[in-house]
């Protein structure tokens, strides 16, 4: 009872928490915009092929400096989309082939250049394996404000593009009329996605850094049919399922801290899909069971109201 | 020998995993590989706690059981409305945290090596040997990884006519009266046998890789399905031996290597393949408008 306070007032542990929970609003945002424009796996590609970027960037730096990580991994993000984009332009693969095409030879490369490192036994490389899972315990002060600073960044951006995104996702040609650089756009979506796996990539990992980015989002979708309501609760559902999972994580046991986060996002999801009104598994038996009982009201009058017609003839 | 087995392993893993692959591409289902190879991760780690041995037949229930409810909660997810790609994220993401996660709370009571079962150490295979009445008979991997194929060969090769119509005309299936709900849960238990038979040596992640990139070279380079598989199988092999070697050169993972010489092959296919190649038809194209100025 008395651990999570004592956590509180540890200030690396508050530092992390505030991480994390920039980190989940930042996915969750993000991460509807990339939903509605039915990518949503674009992210689980993303984060894949963010694994060589980061290698490389160790190689050739040597440190590991989250700053020269989010070249890297942006780098390799950009390659990524360009590699799946002329895939299905020029080519006859289509788009879901392209991306698991893109996301395991990436992410094998990713692999081999991990293992050369490892192999290699350059004395700093212990904890880069951590990568892939995450361990938020393992970060520090640093790490953890230049990681504020870049989900504090994408809100911001994702905020003040707020109206051009909204286009985008509905209407892309109507976008396209009106005059706005729908490419530009679009890729601008793609490198905000790469910097929100960027910035979990320390705290979640890569592997599953992509449920941060669409298990928000589909929740937030069952609660409303409003975009601004939706990129707003689905920020709400990433913070809290980043603080659950660092909590967790922190308060001892020493499990991976990107795999209780993203068991927190799917539990909210879970309560999204039994509980949301309209759309949920229960309103939809409860408006189900009205109609059909309006509907044997409704006949029986009918029945009776034809009865007393006969009795009247 | 021990390199023997290593690519045989290997060669047997990229057959397998070609040949269901190919049906995965041609359905626009690649992504349903991955989430499979990720979300039977906890499959084999509860089969592994439950009967506490690594014996190879109780994973694979267990493996191909969670493949089938991994299918099953995609479908149910996209029926209620959720888009099809943002169900398998959610799922597969999910069953892998708690794969993850009974990994880690187990890892110190178990040698159920987490890095082994991501992304596979091929190099222990030749040491886990099986004996039969005092002889030894090779590696365990090998034979279970051989009987998958056999499996996969066997079912394939059964109801190959059922198959290819489902793959490209799933409405005219339905209606001449094939099951096309059962071949599509068939092929999906395929998919989940094909990846834990691996997952040993590949590791569950780079599955995916060995699952899509085979058949998409061979979907660029041929237009008939049987063809398509056999160069697919080819391709798996070649990049299983070829990728050995990378990692011996390189001293770094076999299977990690495997899927780079894979994609090589595809990025060589992509652009100089006869019919499809983007380089080839480029040049075509130069000729033809050449001849029409001549």
């Amino acid at each position: 009872m008395f651990d999570w306070l004592q956590l509180l007032s540890d200030p690396n542990a508050r530092w992390i928490l505030l991480g994390s929970m920039l980190l989940g609003i930042g996915g969750g945002v993000i991460g509807s915009f990339a939903y509605l424009r039915k990518q949503a796996l674009m992210g689980d590609a993303l984060s894949h092929a963010a694994l060589p970027g980061v290698c490389i960037a160790f190689m050739l730096s040597g440190s590991k400096s989250i700053g020269l990580f989010l070249i890297g991994a942006a780098v390799a993000g950009v390659a990524a989309t360009y590699g799946i984009g002329f895939m299905t332009r020029h080519s006859r693969i289509k788009p879901d082939a392209a991306l698991a095409i893109v996301l395991s030879v990436f992410f094998g490369l990713g692999i081999v250049l991990l293992t050369r490192i490892q192999h290699s036994g350059s004395g700093n490389q212990s904890g880069l394996d951590k990568f892939l899972f995450g361990q938020a315990a393992s970060m520090v002060r640093s790490d953890v404000i230049t990681m504020a600073v870049i989900s504090a960044v994408l809100i911001g951006a994702c905020a003040l593009l707020f109206k051009e995104f909204k286009l985008l996702s509905f209407d892309p040609g109507f976008a396209r009329g009106v005059g706005y650089p729908t490419v530009l756009l679009d890729q601008l979506v793609m490198l905000l996605l790469v910097v929100a796996v960027v910035a979990g990539i320390q705290a979640v990992g890569v592997v599953l850094m992509a449920a941060l980015l669409i298990t928000p989002a589909v929740s937030a979708r069952y609660w409303t049919e409003k975009l601004g309501v939706m990129v707003v609760l689905s920020g709400l559902f990433g913070a809290l399922s980043g603080i659950a999972g660092t909590w967790i994580s922190a308060s001892g046991n020493n499990l991976p801290t990107g795999p209780l986060t993203v068991l927190a996002c799917t539990a909210i999801f879970g309560i999204s899909v039994v509980a949301a009104p309209k759309r949920g598994i229960v309103a939809k038996r409860v408006i189900r069971a009205m109609a059909r009982s309006r509907l044997a009201r409704e006949s029986e009058t009918e029945r009776l109201r034809t009865e007393r017609g006969e009795q009247a003839l | 020998m021990s390199t023997f087995w290593i690519i045989l392993t290997g060669a047997l893993v990229a057959a397998s995993c070609g040949i269901v692959g190919c049906f995965l591409v041609l359905r626009k289902m690649a992504m349903i590989g991955d989430a499979i190879s990720h979300s039977v991760l906890p499959g084999i780690v509860i089969a592994f706690l439950l009967s506490g041995s690594r014996d190879s037949l109780f994973m694979l229930l267990g493996a191909a059981a969670l493949g089938l409810v991994t299918v099953f909660l995609i479908q149910w997810l996209h029926r209620s409305g959720v888009q099809s790609d943002a169900s398998i994220g959610v799922v597969f993401t999910a069953l892998f945290a708690v794969g993850v996660i009974l990994v880690s709370l187990y890892t110190r009571d178990i040698d159920l090596d987490l890095d082994c079962v991501l992304y596979g150490e091929i190099a222990y295979v030749p040491w886990n040997t099986i004996e039969i009445g005092g002889t030894d008979i090779g590696p365990k991997a090998v034979w279970g990884i051989g009987l998958a194929l056999l499996l996969i060969v066997l079912i394939v090769g059964a109801f190959f006519k059922q198959f290819k119509l489902c793959a490209f005309d799933p409405a005219l299936a339905a209606a001449v009266g094939i099951p096309v709900a059962l071949f599509h849960y068939l092929l999906m238990g395929l998919v989940s046998v094909s990846t834990v038979a691996s997952f040993e040596s590949v590791g569950a992640i780079l599955v995916v890789g060995m699952l899509v990139v085979p058949p998409a070279t061979a979907y660029l380079l041929t237009d008939s399905l049987s063809r398509m598989i056999g160069y697919s199988a080819l391709v798996g092999c070649g990049s299983a031996v070829a990728g050995y070697y990378v990692a011996r050169v390189l001293d770094a993972s076999i299977s990690g290597s495997m899927v780079c010489v894979a994609g090589a092959m595809f990025l060589l296919a992509l652009l100089l393949s006869p019919k499809h190649g983007v380089l080839v038809r480029q040049w075509k194209q130069r000729r033809f408008a050449r001849e029409r100025s001549a």
